[in-house]
């Protein structure tokens, strides 16, 4: 019943961070003079016309805490306003959205973790071998690398010869399940690459020296002396206790996860929540670069839930107290 | 109640408040808090490292400390130095009170108390050199700049026994004697009136410590210092001390001017420390019966009631457990030679046969 | 007034002590600079790493002497030269574009000179602020504890834990994308990565006994935390600065090239690339060359951190299978990794509870 409360007391502690960023966004936002906010909504060619339209329209001319409420209002019913460029509701537009986003996200995470942690393991229970060296360079590499430049090198090197040559397999651009399981893989298999490697070079050092640390342990050396198999010692005893740093690194991560995911999407074309919200930058949307940040606060709040309950889960030291 | 220790040789008259003592201690309290607990911190015991101890140290003088680990000396160090906070009683230092001072009213005191660390390896800053390390009184104190520092500084070092041209090494270029030597030089900067010496050889090998104590008494002649010499080395204190205090558990067993109390030692547990302690003459050793106690020095969380000696004490009766004794001078004694025991030893008793026993 | 029997012994210690005196009487103290410096002379890789980055710096500065050289000035476009007949950029070696131009016909090499200027200025800039601002919120949390300290570690820990994107997103709307934007959004990261550290650190060297020394001397906070504790900071936050410039280049270029940082027709190697992916199917070397600029410049402060980290404490990480001093190694492992190995919980002063 412990799990219960500690649920409990994250989700409100989530609900109050979301709310603070939102405010925070809002307010820096739209706490402008109002003459600014409006031309940036109406766009770059608006008329003095469609600008008092907008003000109008809008309440901008409103006081700032009325405006807020409004806003904050309209959150609560599941609206986070309207797109005046796109003339639709955010809602709708963030909706259309998520498929990409989630695709990429699910896939990309899974990919890396098992590829992350099985290196890192490998490598630490091979030390030194040839294995381990290849994989330090690797890693040295992919650290090395921004996210945006693997991706264009993927294109270039894998995506453009394979079409030239006929192989349509690989593409660019989102299809969604519905069009196909295969279809889907194939456009979502290099952003999942892309979005993986430089995390995965992180967790395959992060796993690899917690692992040699561990293993250098004494209760692993009982272990062993006890006559289990070295598999086991592993895995059930090695492997365990180094995971806890890095479930709580991932925690951390969460952050970093949605850069990658809005540039992943950049690089490939994939029209999800990431990519929609930078080109609002262009358009000046507000309404939406607003939608994009409440919707990554919650993404990060309960990200960071399922994070700690794994991390409990994992070391039986930290009850969630 | 525990009385004043006056310094041998003078008549048992009490110290006026300015007069001979430089530091006095009265009834003197430490505990820290023991917390638990995971998200609120409760307060579930204390731990009881100094409880209740007087002494008074006279100009000029050497009093020495002694104790096991846990006797709570070096506690009881830093809070005649102001480094931690007393809970109760008094700190007396040249007749002013100084218990518990602010940062900045203790400030002008700190230049006539000064403290000589234990261990020679990271009591110096590793990162800084060695004449910035002995120049920092200076520049803390702001009583000399630059070259005048620096000339100073070189002084201090020649003082000490150290050449003045290594005034920009590095401690880890000088060996365990040098370092403490350099921990002397700096605690002499602002030439104090009290130097505390928290085990200042016990970390040194036994010919360099021999060099490092003629040091600190040829100090003590040449600048008038006083120390409060704290040890766990008997024969060490035997040396250097004109008065000793034995500690266990927080609280004085017996204490009083060098001589009684090292020649007849009135405490049992003082009686079993000296026996303990390696005698250079063989045949002496051989003679010798060490008194071994039994049981481990139990935690200062949880002291035994009564007499804290009393579940080692191989004279201990059931009194011992229920009535704390006084420290006080018993019939026969020099005034100043105090102890605090019900059943104290007397001359010619042997301990060895009354606990148990082994010959060394 | 001496230990008879022991005088004898003693004063044969002085005499060998006293020799060990004369021979390096001359010899100022080494610090541990120097001691790195010569330690990291021998390490070839981060020598290379290290003569790769000064070519790298050279350039940029040099940036000018190029232009007059080729005659191609980094905004300038040429069309007729520049491009080929479908408008595509041309190739390396080609009208005397050393490595090509760009989708507008403008010189290739030296925008990625022009890039490198940028990125080596964000690099350093926001690591400087960065470091500044990290080593004072570390030491200030480490070293005050209580209150502070839980105040300024959660922050940290918020900030570290906070999407870049988002914030660089909310900057970009509010004051336009730009230069500042970016160095504002970096510098809003760096300091947390180096303050996190800097506390763990400080936390550890607050309970050495020089630090209580120098409290019994009478020195005040700020005397302490300057004069004793930041020397012992510095070695590690030169790792971390110089381990931290990569990651400000790739930021900068990430920004850059999400069209919330630098804004064209500056050269920025982020925006570059993201122009270079409209040319991927017929200007292979619009892509690689920037990519290969950016690769050669991040693996080169890589392998410099490293390798100033090694050399800085020569003891740790040679990483065995079976562990050789594990115990030691595991302590600095903790102090340098605690930036990647998640929350460490803050350790309240307790003062020694015993005697002695």
């Amino acid at each position: 019943m412990a799990i219960i409360g500690f649920l409990v007391r994250r989700i409100l502690t989530g609900i109050v961070v979301v709310w603070l960023v939102a405010t925070g966004a809002f307010f820096l936002f739209f706490a402008r003079p109002v003459s600014t906010v409006a031309r940036q909504l109406a766009g770059h060619a608006a008329t003095p016309q469609v600008i008092n339209e907008v003000i109008n329209n809008l309440g901008l001319n409103q006081p700032i805490l009325v405006q807020y409420w409004h806003f904050i209002d309209g959150l609560l019913h599941g609206n986070l306003g309207y797109s005046y460029f796109n003339q639709e509701p955010v809602t709708t537009m963030l909706k259309q959205d998520l498929p990409p986003t989630l695709s990429l996200v699910i896939g990309g995470v899974i990919l890396w973790l098992v590829v992350g942690l099985t290196v890192g393991i490998i490598s630490a229970t091979r030390a030194r071998s040839l294995f381990d060296r290849t994989s330090s360079v690797a890693v040295l590499i992919g650290l090395s690398m921004p996210v945006f430049v693997i991706g264009e090198l993927l294109i270039l090197v894998v995506f453009v010869p394979l079409n030239q040559h006929g192989f349509t397999w690989i593409q660019t651009g989102y299809a969604g399940i519905s069009q196909g399981f295969l279809t889907w893989m194939g456009h979502m298999i290099l952003p999942w690459i892309t979005l993986a490697a430089v995390q995965a070079a992180v967790y395959t050092r992060l796993m690899r020296g917690q692992l040699l640390d561990t293993m250098g342990e004494d209760y692993i050396r009982t272990a062993r002396s006890k006559g289990l198999s070295e598999r086991r010692v592993t895995f059930k005893h090695g492997v365990r206790s180094a995971l806890t740093p890095v479930v709580s690194q991932l925690g951390v991560d969460m952050g970093q996860l949605l850069g990658g995911v809005v540039v992943v999407e950049a690089v490939f074309g994939l029209g999800g929540l990431g990519q929609v919200s930078v080109q609002a930058i262009d358009t000046d949307n507000l309404p939406v670069i607003i939608g994009f940040v409440i919707i990554a606060a919650i993404f990060v709040v309960v990200a960071n839930i399922v994070v700690d309950l794994l991390y409990a889960l994992l070391d039986p030291r930290v009850r969630i107290a | 109640m525990s009385e004043p220790l006056a310094s041998a040789g003078t008549a048992s008259t009490p110290a006026d408040p300015a007069g001979d003592d430089l530091v006095r201690l009265e009834n003197l309290v430490k505990y820290f808090p023991v917390r638990a607990g995971g998200l609120v911190r409760r307060t579930v015991g204390q731990v009881q490292a100094v409880d209740d101890v007087s002494l008074s140290i006279p100009r000029g003088q050497t009093l020495g400390l002694v104790g096991e680990t846990g006797s709570g000396k070096s506690t009881l160090a830093r809070c005649v130095a102001g480094l931690i906070p007393v809970t109760s009683g008094r700190v007396i230092f040249d007749g002013r009170d100084i218990t518990n001072l602010s940062r900045g009213a203790m400030r002008p005191i700190r230049r006539e108390v000064q403290m000589i660390f234990q261990d020679p390896y990271s009591s110096l800053n590793p990162r800084r050199r060695v004449g910035a390390i002995i120049g920092d009184p200076f520049a803390i104190h702001k009583t000399a700049t630059g070259g005048e520092r620096k000339r100073q500084v070189q002084e201090l070092m020649e003082r000490v026994g150290l050449n003045p041209e290594h005034y920009n090494r590095f401690p880890a270029e000088f060996s365990g004697g040098q370092r403490q030597r350099i921990g002397v030089a700096r605690a002499l900067a602002l030439r104090p009136k009290l130097i505390i010496c928290d085990e200042p050889v016990s970390a040194l090998d036994v010919s360099i410590q021999a060099q490092v104590l003629n040091l600190l008494s040829d100090l003590q002649r040449d600048y008038g210092l006083t120390y409060l010499f704290i040890a766990h080395d008997l024969e060490v204190v035997r040396h250097v001390s004109d008065s000793v205090a034995v500690m266990y558990l927080g609280r004085i067993g017996e204490s009083g001017p060098r001589d009684p109390v090292y020649t007849s030692p009135r405490h049992p547990y003082t009686a079993a420390l000296l026996s303990a302690a390696p005698a250079a003459d063989p045949d002496t050793a051989a003679a010798r019966q060490r008194i071994v106690l039994t049981g481990d020095v139990p935690s200062p969380i949880d002291p035994p009631s009564g007499c804290r000696f009393h579940p080692r004490c191989p004279k201990a009766e059931a009194v011992c457990g229920q009535q704390e004794p006084q420290l006080e001078a018993k019939a026969g004694d020099v005034a100043t030679h105090l102890v605090a025991c019900h059943f104290p030893v007397q001359a010619g008793e042997n301990l060895a046969a009354a606990g148990r026993s082994e010959p060394t | 007034m001496s230990i008879t029997g022991i005088e004898a012994a003693s004063q044969d210690a002085a005499a060998s002590e006293g020799a060990l005196d004369a021979d390096a009487a001359k010899i100022e103290g080494r610090s541990q600079w120097q001691l790195t410096w010569r330690r990291l002379r021998q390490d070839k890789v981060a020598m290379a790493a290290l003569a790769v980055i000064v070519v790298i710096i050279l350039l940029a500065i040099l940036a000018p002497v190029f232009v007059s050289i080729t005659h191609h000035p980094p905004n300038i476009a040429y069309p007729n030269t520049g491009e080929d007949a479908a408008g595509n950029p041309v190739g390396p070696m080609t009208n005397g574009f050393w490595l090509g131009t760009d989708g507008t016909g403008r010189d290739l090499f030296i925008r990625i000179l022009y890039g490198a200027r940028i990125s080596l200025f964000v690099g350093f800039v926001t690591t400087g602020i960065g470091a500044v601002a990290g080593v004072a919120v570390g030491l200030m949390a480490g070293y005050f504890g209580g209150f502070i300290d839980t105040v300024l570690a959660r922050f940290t820990d918020a900030v570290l834990a906070f999407p870049y994107v988002v914030l660089a997103l909310a900057l970009a709307v509010v004051l336009g994308p730009s230069l500042t934007v970016i160095i504002g959004v970096i510098s809003f990261f760096s300091w947390a990565a180096i303050a996190r550290i800097v506390r763990g650190q400080t936390l550890s060297i607050k309970e050495k006994e020089y630090i209580e020394a120098a409290r019994s001397l009478g020195a005040g906070s700020f005397r302490i935390m300057f004069f004793d504790i930041l020397p012992n900071l510095l070695a590690p936050v030169l790792v971390l600065a110089t381990l931290y410039i990569p990651t400000a280049i790739v930021f900068e270029a990430t920004l850059s090239y999400l069209g919330l940082g630098i804004q064209p027709p500056t050269a920025s190697w982020g925006d570059i690339l993201a122009d270079a992916q409209n040319f991927f199917q017929t200007s292979w070397w619009y892509v690689v060359f920037p990519a290969l600029a950016l690769l050669i410049t991040t693996l080169a402060f890589n392998l410099l951190g490293d390798g100033v980290r090694d050399a800085m404490d020569p003891r740790t990480e040679r990483v065995l299978a079976a562990g050789r001093g594990r115990r030691k190694r595991r302590g600095k492992r903790q102090v340098l990794a605690d930036g990647q190995a998640g929350l460490a919980p803050a350790a309240p002063y307790v003062p020694p509870a015993e005697g002695s």
